[in-house]
Protein backbone atom coordinates (compact mmCIF):
# COMPACT_ATOMS: atom_id res chain seq x y z
CA UNK A 1 0.00 0.00 0.00
CA UNK A 2 1.20 3.63 -1.02
CA UNK A 3 1.79 5.89 2.21
CA UNK A 4 -0.59 8.87 2.81
CA UNK A 5 2.38 10.79 3.69
CA UNK A 6 6.18 10.14 2.47
CA UNK A 7 8.92 12.42 3.52
CA UNK A 8 12.01 12.01 1.86
CA UNK A 9 15.19 13.84 3.42
CA UNK A 10 14.19 16.76 4.28
CA UNK A 11 15.78 20.28 5.54
CA UNK A 12 14.31 23.23 6.56
CA UNK A 13 16.61 26.33 7.34
CA UNK A 14 16.07 29.54 7.82
CA UNK A 15 18.94 31.70 6.77
CA UNK A 16 22.04 29.60 8.96
CA UNK A 17 19.61 28.61 11.02
CA UNK A 18 19.35 24.21 10.90
CA UNK A 19 15.63 23.85 12.11
CA UNK A 20 15.20 20.32 10.49
CA UNK A 21 17.60 17.53 9.08
CA UNK A 22 17.30 14.54 7.54
CA UNK A 23 13.79 13.89 8.40
CA UNK A 24 12.30 10.31 6.59
CA UNK A 25 9.24 9.51 7.03
CA UNK A 26 6.46 7.16 5.83
CA UNK A 27 2.58 7.31 7.27
CA UNK A 28 0.63 5.19 6.22
CA UNK A 29 -3.51 6.00 6.02
CA UNK A 30 -5.50 6.05 9.29
CA UNK A 31 -2.11 6.22 11.76
CA UNK A 32 -2.90 8.96 14.33
CA UNK A 33 0.99 10.11 15.08
CA UNK A 34 2.05 12.26 18.11
CA UNK A 35 4.98 14.49 17.88
CA UNK A 36 6.71 15.32 21.21
CA UNK A 37 9.85 17.35 21.60
CA UNK A 38 11.38 19.76 23.72
CA UNK A 39 9.90 23.20 23.05
CA UNK A 40 11.97 25.06 19.73
CA UNK A 41 13.05 21.59 18.31
CA UNK A 42 10.89 21.77 15.20
CA UNK A 43 7.94 20.66 15.71
CA UNK A 44 5.88 23.34 14.50
CA UNK A 45 8.20 24.20 11.91
CA UNK A 46 7.34 20.32 10.60
CA UNK A 47 3.61 20.67 11.23
CA UNK A 48 3.54 23.53 8.99
CA UNK A 49 6.07 21.61 6.33
CA UNK A 50 2.75 19.24 6.32
CA UNK A 51 0.32 22.28 5.76
CA UNK A 52 1.95 23.62 2.85
CA UNK A 53 2.34 27.02 5.35
CA UNK A 54 6.34 26.71 4.67
CA UNK A 55 8.37 25.35 2.11
CA UNK A 56 11.08 22.50 2.38
CA UNK A 57 14.83 23.75 2.22
CA UNK A 58 15.70 20.46 0.77
CA UNK A 59 13.97 17.39 0.48
CA UNK A 60 10.16 16.59 0.28
CA UNK A 61 6.96 15.77 0.77
CA UNK A 62 4.42 13.34 -0.88
CA UNK A 63 0.97 13.33 -0.32
CA UNK A 64 -0.47 9.54 -2.16
CA UNK A 65 2.50 9.75 -4.09
CA UNK A 66 2.05 12.89 -5.13
CA UNK A 67 4.73 16.51 -3.89
CA UNK A 68 2.47 18.31 -1.52
CA UNK A 69 0.69 21.26 -2.67
CA UNK A 70 3.03 24.32 -1.86
CA UNK A 71 -0.50 26.26 0.04
CA UNK A 72 -2.62 24.86 2.28
CA UNK A 73 -5.70 23.13 1.37
CA UNK A 74 -8.91 21.27 1.73
CA UNK A 75 -6.89 17.99 1.90
CA UNK A 76 -5.59 19.08 4.87
CA UNK A 77 -7.54 20.16 7.83
CA UNK A 78 -5.90 22.48 10.62
CA UNK A 79 -7.09 22.88 14.88
CA UNK A 80 -4.33 25.40 16.03
CA UNK A 81 -4.16 26.32 19.87
CA UNK A 82 -5.77 29.50 19.59
CA UNK A 83 -7.68 31.54 17.12
CA UNK A 84 -8.88 28.28 14.62
CA UNK A 85 -12.63 30.04 14.51
CA UNK A 86 -14.24 33.22 12.86
CA UNK A 87 -15.47 35.24 15.58
CA UNK A 88 -17.64 37.07 13.53
CA UNK A 89 -19.62 34.08 12.62
CA UNK A 90 -22.27 31.75 14.79
CA UNK A 91 -21.19 28.51 15.78
CA UNK A 92 -23.42 26.79 12.74
CA UNK A 93 -22.27 29.56 10.33
CA UNK A 94 -18.55 28.79 11.31
CA UNK A 95 -18.96 25.11 10.62
CA UNK A 96 -21.25 26.02 7.04
CA UNK A 97 -18.32 28.28 5.90
CA UNK A 98 -16.31 25.42 4.48
CA UNK A 99 -19.38 24.07 2.52
CA UNK A 100 -20.45 27.43 1.15
CA UNK A 101 -16.92 28.16 0.10
CA UNK A 102 -16.18 24.86 -1.33
CA UNK A 103 -20.02 25.24 -3.19
CA UNK A 104 -19.84 28.82 -3.76
CA UNK A 105 -16.48 30.20 -5.58
CA UNK A 106 -17.87 33.97 -6.74
CA UNK A 107 -20.18 34.65 -3.68
CA UNK A 108 -19.21 32.60 -0.95
CA UNK A 109 -22.30 31.88 -0.11
CA UNK A 110 -25.31 29.87 -0.37
CA UNK A 111 -28.64 30.38 -0.77
CA UNK A 112 -32.55 28.16 -1.02
CA UNK A 113 -31.67 24.39 -0.76
CA UNK A 114 -28.27 24.04 -1.14
CA UNK A 115 -28.32 26.50 2.16
CA UNK A 116 -30.59 23.87 3.63
CA UNK A 117 -28.63 21.07 2.90
CA UNK A 118 -25.25 22.92 3.76
CA UNK A 119 -27.28 24.09 7.45
CA UNK A 120 -28.13 20.27 8.11
CA UNK A 121 -24.41 18.67 7.36
CA UNK A 122 -23.35 21.16 9.77
CA UNK A 123 -25.83 20.64 12.34
CA UNK A 124 -24.98 17.25 12.41
CA UNK A 125 -21.13 17.58 12.27
CA UNK A 126 -21.55 20.25 15.47
CA UNK A 127 -23.73 17.35 17.19
CA UNK A 128 -21.46 15.22 16.64
CA UNK A 129 -18.67 17.48 18.78
CA UNK A 130 -21.56 18.00 21.05
CA UNK A 131 -22.03 21.31 20.34
CA UNK A 132 -25.48 20.83 19.17
CA UNK A 133 -26.99 23.42 21.67
CA UNK A 134 -24.90 26.12 20.88
CA UNK A 135 -25.21 26.74 16.95
CA UNK A 136 -26.65 30.56 17.11
CA UNK A 137 -23.64 31.66 19.46
CA UNK A 138 -20.71 33.15 18.50
CA UNK A 139 -16.92 31.94 19.32
CA UNK A 140 -17.09 34.97 22.14
CA UNK A 141 -19.22 32.99 24.59
CA UNK A 142 -17.92 29.42 24.50
CA UNK A 143 -15.44 28.43 26.69
CA UNK A 144 -11.80 27.30 25.26
CA UNK A 145 -12.91 23.67 25.03
CA UNK A 146 -16.12 24.29 23.41
CA UNK A 147 -13.88 26.44 20.57
CA UNK A 148 -11.99 23.74 20.18
CA UNK A 149 -14.83 21.71 19.43
CA UNK A 150 -15.73 24.09 17.21
CA UNK A 151 -12.69 24.38 15.70
CA UNK A 152 -12.56 20.57 15.01
CA UNK A 153 -16.05 20.33 13.11
CA UNK A 154 -15.37 23.54 11.31
CA UNK A 155 -12.23 21.31 9.96
CA UNK A 156 -13.76 17.72 9.56
CA UNK A 157 -17.13 18.63 7.75
CA UNK A 158 -14.57 19.22 4.47
CA UNK A 159 -13.86 15.87 5.07
CA UNK A 160 -9.84 16.63 4.55
CA UNK A 161 -7.99 12.82 4.44
CA UNK A 162 -5.76 14.72 6.98
CA UNK A 163 -5.75 16.39 10.19
CA UNK A 164 -3.17 18.43 12.01
CA UNK A 165 -3.29 19.31 15.30
CA UNK A 166 -1.04 21.95 17.12
CA UNK A 167 -1.06 21.66 20.92
CA UNK A 168 -4.98 21.80 20.49
CA UNK A 169 -5.76 21.23 24.06
CA UNK A 170 -2.72 22.72 25.05
CA UNK A 171 -5.02 26.03 26.85
CA UNK A 172 -7.30 23.81 28.43
CA UNK A 173 -7.82 22.56 32.14
CA UNK A 174 -6.44 18.58 32.28
CA UNK A 175 -10.65 17.69 32.90
CA UNK A 176 -12.04 19.22 29.91
CA UNK A 177 -8.51 17.97 28.16
CA UNK A 178 -9.46 13.96 29.25
CA UNK A 179 -13.45 14.43 27.04
CA UNK A 180 -11.18 16.11 23.87
CA UNK A 181 -9.08 12.88 24.09
CA UNK A 182 -11.81 10.94 23.58
CA UNK A 183 -13.46 13.03 21.34
CA UNK A 184 -10.35 12.88 19.06
CA UNK A 185 -10.59 9.55 18.94
CA UNK A 186 -14.08 9.11 18.01
CA UNK A 187 -13.68 11.62 15.17
CA UNK A 188 -10.54 9.64 14.02
CA UNK A 189 -11.77 6.44 14.06
CA UNK A 190 -15.32 7.48 12.71
CA UNK A 191 -13.79 9.94 9.25
CA UNK A 192 -11.35 7.60 8.14
CA UNK A 193 -8.50 10.33 9.36
CA UNK A 194 -4.52 10.60 9.04
CA UNK A 195 -3.78 12.55 12.05
CA UNK A 196 -0.52 14.36 13.21
CA UNK A 197 -0.93 16.01 16.73
CA UNK A 198 2.17 17.96 18.06
CA UNK A 199 1.61 18.10 22.02
CA UNK A 200 3.72 19.32 24.71
CA UNK A 201 1.75 17.01 27.38
CA UNK A 202 4.16 13.30 27.18
CA UNK A 203 1.74 11.83 28.65
CA UNK A 204 -0.70 13.06 26.24
CA UNK A 205 1.66 11.86 23.11
CA UNK A 206 2.20 8.52 24.85
CA UNK A 207 -1.54 7.83 24.67
CA UNK A 208 -3.66 9.15 22.72
CA UNK A 209 -2.14 7.96 19.84
CA UNK A 210 -1.14 4.65 17.25
CA UNK A 211 2.23 6.38 16.53
CA UNK A 212 4.94 8.30 18.67
CA UNK A 213 7.36 10.52 17.07
CA UNK A 214 10.01 12.24 18.77
CA UNK A 215 11.33 15.47 17.53
CA UNK A 216 14.82 16.21 19.13
CA UNK A 217 18.68 17.39 17.82
CA UNK A 218 20.50 14.36 16.71
CA UNK A 219 23.93 16.17 17.44
CA UNK A 220 25.38 19.10 19.33
CA UNK A 221 27.56 21.81 18.83
CA UNK A 222 27.67 24.33 22.05
CA UNK A 223 29.59 27.16 20.13
CA UNK A 224 26.83 27.12 17.57
CA UNK A 225 23.73 25.64 18.96
CA UNK A 226 22.09 26.60 15.39
CA UNK A 227 24.08 24.57 13.28
CA UNK A 228 22.39 21.45 13.58
CA UNK A 229 18.84 20.92 13.10
CA UNK A 230 16.57 17.98 14.88
CA UNK A 231 15.24 15.02 13.55
CA UNK A 232 13.28 11.88 14.52
CA UNK A 233 14.86 10.59 17.61
CA UNK A 234 12.46 7.45 18.45
CA UNK A 235 9.68 6.34 16.39
CA UNK A 236 7.91 3.71 17.68
CA UNK A 237 4.45 1.97 17.94
CA UNK A 238 2.68 3.56 20.86
CA UNK A 239 0.99 0.46 22.43
CA UNK A 240 4.22 -1.46 21.71
CA UNK A 241 6.35 0.90 23.87
CA UNK A 242 7.14 0.06 26.86
CA UNK A 243 7.22 1.87 30.46
CA UNK A 244 10.97 1.75 30.22
CA UNK A 245 11.30 3.00 26.76
CA UNK A 246 8.64 5.80 27.45
CA UNK A 247 10.24 6.81 30.55
CA UNK A 248 13.23 7.40 28.90
CA UNK A 249 12.10 9.62 26.63
CA UNK A 250 10.41 11.33 28.75
CA UNK A 251 14.18 12.03 30.72
CA UNK A 252 15.59 13.08 27.01
CA UNK A 253 13.09 15.33 26.43
CA UNK A 254 13.28 17.20 29.37
CA UNK A 255 17.47 17.21 28.93
CA UNK A 256 17.17 18.35 25.34
CA UNK A 257 14.68 21.23 27.11
CA UNK A 258 17.29 22.36 29.53
CA UNK A 259 19.99 22.36 27.43
CA UNK A 260 18.66 23.89 24.61
CA UNK A 261 17.54 26.81 26.82
CA UNK A 262 20.96 26.79 28.38
CA UNK A 263 22.06 27.00 24.84
CA UNK A 264 19.18 30.27 23.94
CA UNK A 265 21.45 31.93 26.76
CA UNK A 266 25.27 31.32 25.77
CA UNK A 267 23.84 32.99 22.29
CA UNK A 268 22.08 35.56 23.91
CA UNK A 269 25.60 36.41 25.89
CA UNK A 270 27.53 36.15 22.92
CA UNK A 271 25.64 38.10 21.27
CA UNK A 272 25.70 40.40 24.28
CA UNK A 273 29.20 40.32 24.39
CA UNK A 274 29.39 41.54 20.40
CA UNK A 275 27.76 44.14 20.95
CA UNK A 276 29.86 45.39 24.27
CA UNK A 277 33.32 44.99 22.81
CA UNK B 1 -11.70 54.35 54.01
CA UNK B 2 -10.82 52.13 50.66
CA UNK B 3 -8.73 53.85 47.98
CA UNK B 4 -9.26 56.26 45.67
CA UNK B 5 -8.58 54.26 42.55
CA UNK B 6 -11.07 51.54 44.30
CA UNK B 7 -14.01 54.12 44.98
CA UNK B 8 -16.86 54.09 42.28
CA UNK B 9 -19.53 56.11 41.70
CA UNK B 10 -23.07 55.24 41.74
CA UNK B 11 -25.09 55.96 38.76
CA UNK B 12 -26.64 59.06 39.92
CA UNK B 13 -23.31 60.18 41.11
CA UNK B 14 -21.91 59.49 38.10
CA UNK B 15 -24.63 61.12 36.06
CA UNK B 16 -24.15 64.29 38.73
CA UNK B 17 -20.52 65.02 37.91
CA UNK B 18 -20.73 64.27 34.49
CA UNK B 19 -23.33 67.31 34.22
CA UNK B 20 -21.31 69.82 36.37
CA UNK B 21 -18.48 70.51 34.08
CA UNK B 22 -21.44 71.79 31.94
CA UNK B 23 -23.71 73.37 34.43
CA UNK B 24 -20.44 74.93 35.67
CA UNK B 25 -19.45 76.84 32.36
CA UNK B 26 -23.40 77.59 31.63
CA UNK B 27 -23.11 79.61 35.38
CA UNK B 28 -19.95 81.03 34.60
CA UNK B 29 -20.92 82.40 31.39
CA UNK B 30 -24.04 83.63 32.71
CA UNK B 31 -22.44 85.78 35.43
CA UNK B 32 -19.36 86.76 33.23
CA UNK B 33 -21.72 88.03 30.67
CA UNK B 34 -23.86 89.62 33.23
CA UNK B 35 -21.10 91.73 34.68
CA UNK B 36 -19.92 92.88 30.99
CA UNK B 37 -22.82 94.08 29.84
CA UNK B 38 -24.12 96.03 33.12
CA UNK B 39 -20.54 97.77 32.37
CA UNK B 40 -21.43 98.25 28.72
CA UNK B 41 -24.63 97.37 27.64
CA UNK B 42 -23.70 97.53 23.98
CA UNK B 43 -21.26 94.53 24.75
CA UNK B 44 -20.95 91.77 21.99
CA UNK B 45 -18.38 89.38 23.23
CA UNK B 46 -20.68 87.82 25.94
CA UNK B 47 -24.52 88.03 24.80
CA UNK B 48 -26.80 87.56 27.36
CA UNK B 49 -29.15 84.52 27.24
CA UNK B 50 -31.42 86.74 25.95
CA UNK B 51 -29.89 87.79 22.82
CA UNK B 52 -28.70 84.21 22.05
CA UNK B 53 -32.33 83.00 22.73
CA UNK B 54 -33.63 85.62 20.17
CA UNK B 55 -30.62 85.38 17.51
CA UNK B 56 -31.29 81.12 17.65
CA UNK B 57 -34.80 81.41 17.27
CA UNK B 58 -34.14 84.24 14.22
CA UNK B 59 -31.71 81.93 12.39
CA UNK B 60 -33.81 78.54 12.99
CA UNK B 61 -37.48 79.66 12.43
CA UNK B 62 -37.24 83.16 10.75
CA UNK B 63 -36.35 83.53 7.20
CA UNK B 64 -33.40 85.83 6.10
CA UNK B 65 -34.69 89.08 5.12
CA UNK B 66 -31.71 89.20 2.93
CA UNK B 67 -32.51 85.68 1.18
CA UNK B 68 -36.00 84.39 2.17
CA UNK B 69 -34.17 81.23 3.33
CA UNK B 70 -34.11 79.75 6.95
CA UNK B 71 -29.97 80.29 7.38
CA UNK B 72 -29.46 78.11 9.57
CA UNK B 73 -30.90 75.12 8.09
CA UNK B 74 -29.70 76.00 4.58
CA UNK B 75 -26.13 76.25 6.10
CA UNK B 76 -26.65 73.31 8.47
CA UNK B 77 -27.25 71.00 4.79
CA UNK B 78 -24.84 72.53 2.51
CA UNK B 79 -22.30 71.35 5.59
CA UNK B 80 -23.71 68.18 6.61
CA UNK B 81 -23.57 67.41 2.43
CA UNK B 82 -20.32 68.17 1.79
CA UNK B 83 -19.35 66.02 5.39
CA UNK B 84 -21.38 63.45 3.63
CA UNK B 85 -19.95 63.06 0.54
CA UNK B 86 -16.23 63.64 1.22
CA UNK B 87 -16.04 60.90 4.54
CA UNK B 88 -18.49 58.46 2.59
CA UNK B 89 -16.26 58.64 -0.41
CA UNK B 90 -12.93 58.60 2.30
CA UNK B 91 -14.56 55.24 4.21
CA UNK B 92 -14.52 53.52 0.33
CA UNK B 93 -11.12 54.54 -0.37
CA UNK B 94 -10.15 53.75 2.97
CA UNK B 95 -11.63 50.28 2.93
CA UNK B 96 -10.72 49.16 -1.01
CA UNK B 97 -7.49 50.14 -0.22
CA UNK B 98 -7.03 49.31 3.47
CA UNK B 99 -8.22 45.50 2.20
CA UNK B 100 -5.75 45.42 -0.57
CA UNK B 101 -2.95 46.81 1.68
CA UNK B 102 -3.59 44.31 4.22
CA UNK B 103 -4.23 41.32 2.91
CA UNK B 104 -1.95 41.16 -0.70
CA UNK B 105 1.80 41.72 -0.07
CA UNK B 106 2.07 42.33 -3.91
CA UNK B 107 0.29 45.34 -3.32
CA UNK B 108 1.48 46.21 -0.47
CA UNK B 109 4.77 46.21 -1.83
CA UNK B 110 3.96 48.28 -5.00
CA UNK B 111 2.03 50.78 -2.62
CA UNK B 112 2.46 50.61 0.81
CA UNK B 113 5.78 53.84 0.72
CA UNK B 114 3.45 55.88 -2.06
CA UNK B 115 0.48 56.33 0.65
CA UNK B 116 2.73 56.82 3.57
CA UNK B 117 4.13 59.29 1.69
CA UNK B 118 0.85 61.43 0.17
CA UNK B 119 -0.49 60.67 4.41
CA UNK B 120 2.43 63.40 5.36
CA UNK B 121 1.15 66.12 3.16
CA UNK B 122 -0.51 68.62 5.15
CA UNK B 123 -3.82 68.49 3.53
CA UNK B 124 -4.34 72.73 4.06
CA UNK B 125 -1.50 73.63 2.26
CA UNK B 126 -3.58 71.26 -0.74
CA UNK B 127 -6.38 73.88 -0.22
CA UNK B 128 -4.93 76.59 -2.93
CA UNK B 129 -4.25 73.58 -5.34
CA UNK B 130 -7.63 72.08 -5.10
CA UNK B 131 -9.75 75.49 -5.39
CA UNK B 132 -7.48 75.89 -8.64
CA UNK B 133 -7.73 72.46 -9.99
CA UNK B 134 -11.58 71.82 -8.83
CA UNK B 135 -13.19 75.31 -8.85
CA UNK B 136 -14.55 76.95 -6.01
CA UNK B 137 -17.71 74.86 -5.75
CA UNK B 138 -18.67 71.61 -3.89
CA UNK B 139 -15.83 69.45 -5.30
CA UNK B 140 -12.83 71.16 -3.90
CA UNK B 141 -14.31 70.99 -0.54
CA UNK B 142 -15.29 67.44 -0.49
CA UNK B 143 -11.88 66.90 -2.29
CA UNK B 144 -10.41 68.17 1.01
CA UNK B 145 -12.13 66.24 3.50
CA UNK B 146 -11.60 62.89 1.48
CA UNK B 147 -8.09 64.26 0.65
CA UNK B 148 -7.44 65.02 4.99
CA UNK B 149 -8.96 61.78 6.14
CA UNK B 150 -8.73 58.72 3.62
CA UNK B 151 -4.74 57.85 4.10
CA UNK B 152 -5.72 57.95 7.67
CA UNK B 153 -8.37 55.37 7.10
CA UNK B 154 -6.58 53.30 4.72
CA UNK B 155 -3.44 53.00 7.15
CA UNK B 156 -5.84 52.00 9.86
CA UNK B 157 -7.55 49.37 8.07
CA UNK B 158 -4.22 48.11 6.53
CA UNK B 159 -3.15 47.77 9.69
CA UNK B 160 -6.25 45.88 11.25
CA UNK B 161 -6.49 43.65 8.43
CA UNK B 162 -2.24 42.42 9.17
CA UNK B 163 -3.45 42.38 12.72
CA UNK B 164 -6.33 39.70 12.11
CA UNK B 165 -4.68 36.28 13.35
CA UNK B 166 -2.05 34.26 10.65
CA UNK B 167 -4.20 31.17 12.09
CA UNK B 168 -7.75 32.34 10.76
CA UNK B 169 -6.32 33.13 7.27
CA UNK B 170 -5.01 29.71 7.39
CA UNK B 171 -7.86 28.46 8.45
CA UNK B 172 -9.71 29.77 5.88
CA UNK B 173 -7.53 28.23 3.16
CA UNK B 174 -8.01 24.33 4.55
CA UNK B 175 -11.68 25.41 4.00
CA UNK B 176 -10.94 25.78 0.09
CA UNK B 177 -11.22 29.33 0.02
CA UNK B 178 -9.91 31.49 -2.84
CA UNK B 179 -8.04 34.85 -1.90
CA UNK B 180 -11.04 36.61 -3.07
CA UNK B 181 -13.61 34.25 -0.93
CA UNK B 182 -10.89 35.08 2.21
CA UNK B 183 -11.56 38.53 1.47
CA UNK B 184 -15.00 38.46 1.05
CA UNK B 185 -15.91 36.25 4.16
CA UNK B 186 -12.98 36.71 6.61
CA UNK B 187 -11.80 39.64 6.38
CA UNK B 188 -14.20 42.82 5.14
CA UNK B 189 -16.83 41.20 7.94
CA UNK B 190 -13.94 41.63 10.17
CA UNK B 191 -12.46 44.96 9.42
CA UNK B 192 -15.94 46.52 8.72
CA UNK B 193 -16.61 47.22 12.16
CA UNK B 194 -13.05 48.99 12.47
CA UNK B 195 -13.98 50.98 9.03
CA UNK B 196 -16.36 52.36 11.97
CA UNK B 197 -13.66 52.86 14.59
CA UNK B 198 -11.69 54.51 11.65
CA UNK B 199 -14.43 57.10 10.83
CA UNK B 200 -15.79 57.79 14.11
CA UNK B 201 -11.75 58.93 15.21
CA UNK B 202 -11.63 60.92 11.71
CA UNK B 203 -14.93 62.75 12.28
CA UNK B 204 -12.76 65.79 13.93
CA UNK B 205 -10.80 65.65 11.10
CA UNK B 206 -13.29 65.86 8.52
CA UNK B 207 -14.78 68.91 10.28
CA UNK B 208 -11.79 70.81 10.85
CA UNK B 209 -11.30 70.44 6.95
CA UNK B 210 -14.40 71.04 6.06
CA UNK B 211 -14.41 74.45 8.00
CA UNK B 212 -11.50 75.35 6.62
CA UNK B 213 -12.84 75.05 3.17
CA UNK B 214 -16.40 76.70 3.89
CA UNK B 215 -14.24 79.49 5.67
CA UNK B 216 -11.88 80.32 2.16
CA UNK B 217 -14.73 79.75 -0.34
CA UNK B 218 -18.34 79.42 0.45
CA UNK B 219 -21.66 80.86 -0.44
CA UNK B 220 -23.28 78.82 2.44
CA UNK B 221 -22.49 76.39 5.56
CA UNK B 222 -22.12 76.20 8.73
CA UNK B 223 -18.12 77.30 8.59
CA UNK B 224 -18.53 80.40 6.25
CA UNK B 225 -21.56 81.88 8.69
CA UNK B 226 -19.09 81.48 11.88
CA UNK B 227 -16.31 83.49 9.67
CA UNK B 228 -18.94 85.99 7.60
CA UNK B 229 -20.14 87.70 11.02
CA UNK B 230 -17.25 87.42 13.11
CA UNK B 231 -16.71 90.47 11.17
CA UNK B 232 -19.34 92.00 13.02
CA UNK B 233 -18.43 90.67 15.92
CA UNK B 234 -21.65 88.69 16.31
CA UNK B 235 -20.58 86.12 19.15
CA UNK B 236 -24.78 85.77 19.40
CA UNK B 237 -24.26 83.83 16.06
CA UNK B 238 -20.85 82.52 16.51
CA UNK B 239 -21.98 80.88 19.88
CA UNK B 240 -24.89 79.09 19.24
CA UNK B 241 -23.23 77.88 15.69
CA UNK B 242 -20.39 75.79 17.57
CA UNK B 243 -22.99 74.91 19.82
CA UNK B 244 -24.95 73.35 16.97
CA UNK B 245 -21.55 71.79 15.09
CA UNK B 246 -20.99 70.40 18.06
CA UNK B 247 -23.91 68.34 18.79
CA UNK B 248 -23.97 67.64 14.80
CA UNK B 249 -20.58 66.35 15.55
CA UNK B 250 -21.61 64.53 18.94
CA UNK B 251 -24.92 62.74 17.77
CA UNK B 252 -22.97 61.37 13.88
CA UNK B 253 -20.56 59.47 16.76
CA UNK B 254 -23.21 58.04 18.56
CA UNK B 255 -25.08 57.42 15.64
CA UNK B 256 -22.01 55.42 14.45
CA UNK B 257 -21.17 53.39 17.71
CA UNK B 258 -24.52 52.31 17.58
CA UNK B 259 -24.69 51.62 14.26
CA UNK B 260 -21.78 49.26 14.69
CA UNK B 261 -23.54 47.83 17.83
CA UNK B 262 -26.11 46.62 15.76
CA UNK B 263 -24.38 45.66 12.68
CA UNK B 264 -21.57 43.80 14.76
CA UNK B 265 -22.28 42.21 17.92
CA UNK B 266 -20.22 39.54 17.66
CA UNK B 267 -17.36 42.70 17.83
CA UNK B 268 -19.11 44.17 20.65
CA UNK B 269 -17.88 41.16 22.71
CA UNK B 270 -20.20 39.88 25.77
CA UNK B 271 -21.86 43.21 25.86
CA UNK B 272 -23.84 42.46 23.00
CA UNK B 273 -25.23 39.02 23.84
CA UNK B 274 -27.17 37.48 26.30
Amino acid sequence: MKPRIKVNNLWKEYGDQVVLERINLEVPAGEFCTIVGASGCGKTTFLRLLLGEEAPTRGQILLDGAPLPAEPGPDRGIVFQRYSVFPHLTVLRNVMLGLELRAAPLMGRLFGSARREAREQARQMLDAVGLGQSLDKYPDALSGGMQQRLALAQSLVMQPEILLLDEPFGALDPGIRADMHQLVRKLWRENDLTVFMITHDLKEGFSLGTRLLVFDKLRHDPQAPQAYGAGITYDLPVERAGQRELAEIAAEVAESEALMSSEACSVEQSKNRGMNP
Amino acid sequence: MKRFINRHPSRGTALFLGLLPFVLLVVLYAVASDVRLTENPNDKLLPSFTTLGETIHRLAFEPSKRSGDIELWVDTWASLRRLGEGVGAAALIGLVFGVGLGALPLVRAGLAPFVASLSLIPPLALLPILFIVFGLEELSKVVLIVFGIAPVIVRSLQQRVQELPREQLIKAQTLAASTWQIILRVILPQVLPRLIDAVRLSLGAAWLFLIAAEAVAATEGLGYRIFLVRRYLAMDVILPYVAWITLLAYVSDLGLKQLSRLLFPWYHGKEGQA
